[in-house]
C-alpha cells in the first residue's frame, strides 16, 4: 500500500484530534476515518462507530444526536465520497444550527474502502480535472465556522481553535488516499452497541 | 383526514419530540401546525433518506422522533432505514403518506399503489393502512403497540391527491 502524495496522514491527524477531545464529546465515525479512529486505541464508551452505515449518513445521525443533546459536542468523521452521496445534510444542518456539531470531513479524493477510485468531486474524477472547493461549498450551505487544513502542523496549530469555534463548524482535511488498505470492520453487533452507547450518554 | 388537534393530541399521547420530515401535500400542512405546537420541534430534511438517520441520531441521544414522509420517500430511504431499523434495530415509528391510494386522477395508474405495500412488508416494517377518519384512534394504538414490543411500526396514510 502506498499513499498518494496530497495532505496529512489521516491517522496521524485522528491521533492529534484524540488528544484534544474532551471526555464529554460524542464522536461519530464512518468509513476511512472510522477505521483510522478505531486504529487509535480502544474506544470511548461516547464514540459511534457507524459501521455498518448506510450511504453517507453520519452526518444526518450525527445532527440528530446534537439536537438531542445540544450540553454535548457531537464531532462527525465524514469522508468526501460520504460527504458527496448526502451533500444536503448540511443544509439541513444549518438550517437547524446545532451549535454542538462539528463535521470534520477527510478528504482523500478518494472512495478508498472500494478500491481507490476517484469521486466526481475530486480533480482526477472530473473532466475539467477542477476539484470541488469543499470549505466554499460548506459556506454556501450556510455554515460560518469553516476550516481547512492541509498539513499535519497547520491542523495541530489550528484545531483548537476550529474545534472551539461555535457551531455548526466544518473542518476540511486534505489526507492521501491509500490504496488497498481496505473498509473498517464493525467492532460488534450494531443493535447491542446502540445500546451500550445510549446508556454511555445518559437520559437527557 | 385528520385535524391538526388530532395531529397533536395523537404526538402528544405517543411522546414525540421531534418529527422529522420530507412534506407532501397530506402530511405537509400538519408540519405546520406542529411546528407552532411547544415541546415538538419539526426537523425538515432535504431527502428522506436523511429522515430515518437523523432520527437516529435522536433517539440514541434520548429524543422520541418520528419519521413523516410521502411513500415516494420510502422509495427513496430504503438504505436508511435498513441500516436504522434494522442493523441499529432503533424501533423509529413513521407516518407514511400513500400517494393516490383515494384518487389516481391526476396520476392514472400511480405504481406507487403497485410498490408501497410490498416495500413496507420487505422491509419488514409492521404498519395499518389509514383510509378514513373513523380510524384515527388505530393510529396511535398500532405505534404504542410496536414501541411496547421494541420494534419500528408504520402508519400508512392513505391520499386523496397525487
Amino acid at each position: 500500500m502506498s499513499e498518494t502524495g496530497r495532505g496529512m496522514p489521516l491517522r496521524e491527524a485522528l491521533a492529534a484530534l484524540r488528544t484534544a477531545r474532551r471526555e464529554t464529546d460524542v464522536v461519530v465515525s464512518t468509513m476511512g476515518p472510522a477505521r483510522e479512529w478505531m486504529a487509535q486505541g480502544p474506544l470511548h464508551p461516547l464514540d459511534f462507530v457507524l459501521v455498518p452505515s448506510a450511504m453517507g449518513h453520519a452526518t444526518s445521525l450525527g445532527l440528530g444526536l446534537a439536537l438531542a443533546r445540544p450540553e454535548r459536542r457531537v464531532i462527525v468523521l465524514n469522508g468526501d465520497g460520504s460527504m458527496l452521496m448526502n451533500l444536503g445534510s448540511l443544509v439541513t444542518i444549518t438550517a437547524e444550527w446545532p451549535a454542538n456539531l462539528i463535521v470534520i470531513l477527510c478528504d482523500n479524493g478518494a472512495y478508498e474502502v472500494t478500491g481507490a477510485q476517484p469521486t466526481p468531486g475530486s480533480a482526477a474524477g472530473r473532466t475539467h480535472g477542477d476539484a470541488l472547493d469543499w470549505a466554499a461549498l460548506a459556506r454556501a450551505a450556510g455554515f460560518r465556522s469553516v476550516f481547512r487544513f492541509s498539513t499535519l502542523a497547520g491542523w495541530a496549530a489550528g484545531m483548537t481553535e476550529a474545534l472551539d469555534a461555535g457551531g455548526p463548524t466544518f473542518i476540511l482535511l486534505t489526507v492521501p488516499a491509500v490504496p488497498g488498505i481496505g473498509g473498517p470492520s464493525s467492532p460488534g453487533p450494531a443493535g447491542q452497541r446502540a445500546r451500550q452507547f445510549m446508556k454511555a450518554l445518559g437520559d437527557r | 383526514m385528520f385535524s391538526g388537534a388530532q395531529v397533536i393530541s395523537l404526538l402528544t399521547r405517543l411522546g414525540i419530540t421531534h418529527v422529522v420530515t420530507v412534506p407532501d401535500s397530506t402530511v405537509g400542512p400538519w408540519g405546520e401546525v406542529i411546528t407552532a405546537t411547544p415541546g415538538i420541534r419539526v426537523v425538515r430534511v432535504c431527502r428522506e433518506g436523511e429522515a430515518w438517520e437523523v432520527a437516529a441520531g435522536l433517539y440514541l441521544g434520548g429524543a422520541r422522533p418520528l419519521v413523516m414522509i410521502q411513500c415516494t420517500g420510502l422509495f427513496e430511504s430504503g438504505d436508511a432505514l435498513r441500516n436504522v431499523l434494522h442493523d441499529w434495530k432503533l424501533p423509529i415509528p413513521s407516518v407514511i403518506g400513500y400517494r393516490s391510494y383515494l384518487n389516481q386522477d391526476t396520476l392514472p395508474g400511480d405504481t406507487c399503489l403497485t410498490f408501497t405495500e410490498p416495500i413496507l412488508r420487505a422491509w419488514k416494517i409492521d404498519y395499518r393502512l389509514i383510509t378514513e377518519p373513523a380510524q384515527f384512534d388505530t393510529i396511535a394504538a398500532h405505534l404504542e403497540a410496536c414501541a411496547a414490543e421494541g420494534k419500528p411500526g408504520a402508519i400508512l396514510i392513505a391520499e386523496g391527491k397525487a
